[in-house]
């Protein structure tokens, strides 16, 4: 476990800042306990100090995860969330998508969002903005990226794609194991 | 008689002469044939051996009748007869004998065979001969008829259209040889220091032949803006200058090496930190972005067009009474007006 290099933190806070805004402060500065990220095979781990003392007890090689994967770095070293980071960020995230009952499993196997699965769009979300995505009951299903702006999102005819499909709960079984 | 006792006599004689070939032992002797080796693990005759007049008989005997037994299982096995003479076939040795010298070591694995083991490469067998179709003859794989085969095959070569055409291909094939033995001969030597784990000066990027890939470019900007008297710290910065990365950059960047790991920060002092990088990105100016501009323009728009609307029905009954009184300055033209059949208007009367 080691503790993220600045430019890594820098490209991990962006990352989030993308999804949740200005509440990635709230992940830093909790009331139970301090949290922290660590680093290890190019995945990203939140870890509560605790815990993470836990942890070190651990030989290297044989700790696989501790506390809970956001993400990854990819070899060009961009961060990529992982759907495990989905428990974080689905509470603070201020733009939101709802798709159809009809749209959901298209969704769950890794398609985009299109015009006619859409439900409900928060108001004024810009374009290219990292959006969680829900069903219409509320419950969150995964993220994506916003391909139309709400305003656009009107006119767009219905098989136009509205979301883009970043990480979707399905990966939990789908890529069980490259997502630790 | 006489002639009898005589003869037994002189029997009885020969046989005092030469011992019996059986010998009586308690333990049976351990006898590796393969080797010639017997092994006697019957206790020693203690008292014979410690008298002085005694003990070279006894030691004598004892080596006879253990050589005895020796031979009488060498005669067990079959003989065959060769140029007179009577020649046994020994079986393989069963005692293992210790070596009088180390075991070598193995040699060590240059850098190229490691990887090739590594990745389950083998060396394929080529052949020593091979067929040329140009030449109609076998050549071999290499030597003096290997030269004199190229040199008859290559009596003219094509000068390439992208390079200049007054170049000697012959004198650039030849220095292409030339280096590739030189690049070998310095991986051989790297070889060896690395067995031996000698340290080898840095020798900079690598020699490339034609042109340089990305990632060379990249590290080569990054050394030489690292290789000033104060390790590159007071260099500018371009905007979107990157870090070269990758296996082996860091080592050849100056003064990078001696860098040592940072220490883990406390906790309190780590999420200060974070909170100071997040305040940081999150209080960066912000672009005029277009799409935005555009979209909330479009929704401002659109929410005031629907407003509009909402307001336009109950306002319609008193705007129509407002048009009847249109009072204005501007003379009525010709062709705007309402028209009224049922009113009477004086006017030109027509014919």
């Amino acid at each position: 476990m080691k503790v993220l290099s600045e430019d890594r933190t820098r490209k991990l806070f962006e990352k989030l800042t993308k999804y949740i805004g200005v509440n990635v402060k709230l992940l830093i500065d909790r009331p139970d306990g301090t949290y922290c990220f660590r680093e290890k095979k190019d995945r990203v781990y939140y870890i509560s100090e605790r815990l993470l003392q836990l942890a070190q007890t651990v030989k290297p090689d044989h700790l696989i995860s501790a506390g809970t994967c956001f993400g990854k770095f990819t070899k060009t070293n961009k961060f990529r969330l992982h759907i495990t980071a989905l428990t974080y960020i689905a509470p603070y995230a201020p733009y939101k998508i709802w798709v159809k009952p009809s749209a959901e499993q298209q969704f769950l196997y890794g398609h985009h969002v299109i015009k006619s699965g859409l439900g409900r769009i928060t108001e004024n979300v810009p374009k290219h903005q990292g959006v969680v995505i829900n069903t219409m009951s509320d419950i969150p299903i995964g993220f994506g990226v916003v391909a139309r702006s709400t305003t656009e999102c009107r006119h767009a005819d219905p098989l136009a794609t509205i979301a883009f499909h970043q990480a979707d709960i399905g990966e939990y079984i789908r890529s069980e194991d490259t997502l630790v | 008689m006489d002639i009898v006792n005589e003869i037994l006599e002189r029997e009885q004689k020969k046989a005092e002469k030469y011992k019996p070939i059986t010998v009586e032992k308690h333990l049976e002797l351990d006898i590796d044939v393969g080797t010639l080796l017997a092994t006697d693990t019957n206790d020693l005759d203690i008292k014979s051996l410690s008298s002085d007049s005694e003990r070279d008989t006894y030691l004598q005997s004892l080596a006879r009748d253990n050589a005895q037994l020796l031979l009488n299982k060498i005669w067990e096995l079959p003989t065959e007869r060769i140029d007179e003479a009577i020649v046994v076939r020994l079986p393989a040795p069963k005692t293992v004998l210790p070596r009088s010298k180390p075991v070598p070591k193995p040699k060590p694995l240059s850098k190229w065979q490691e990887f090739a083991k590594a990745k389950g490469i083998t060396k394929r067998k080529k052949d020593k001969l091979q067929w040329d179709e140009q030449l109609q003859k076998w050549v071999p794989l290499y030597g003096f008829k290997r030269s004199a085969a190229e040199k008859q095959k290559d009596w003219l070569i094509e000068v390439p259209q992208h390079i200049d055409p007054l170049t000697d291909m012959y004198e650039k094939k030849s220095s292409e040889k030339s280096e590739k033995v030189a690049k070998n001969e310095l991986q051989r030597l790297k070889n060896i220091a690395r067995a031996k784990k000698v340290k080898i000066p840095r020798v900079g990027l690598p020699v490339t032949s034609d042109k340089a890939s990305a990632t060379q470019l990249s590290t080569a900007a990054v050394v030489a803006k690292a290789s000033t008297a104060s390790l590159g710290k007071f260099q500018d910065k371009l905007p979107k200058e990157k870090e070269a990365r990758g296996k082996g950059v860091h080592e050849l960047i100056p003064g990078k090496e001696r860098k040592r790991k940072a220490p883990i920060p406390t906790p309190q002092v780590e999420k200060e930190n974070n909170l100071n990088l997040i305040d940081r990105i999150l209080n960066k100016r912000p672009k005029i972005d277009m799409e935005k501009a555009v979209s909330k323009h479009i929704h401002e728009e659109q929410t005031q067009r629907s407003e509009e609307k909402k307001n336009m029905k109950p306002s319609k009954g008193p705007r129509k009474a407002k048009g009847k009184t249109n009072f204005s300055a501007k003379k009525p033209k010709a062709g705007k007006g309402q028209r009224n059949p049922g009113k009477k208007t004086p006017g030109r009367k027509r014919r």
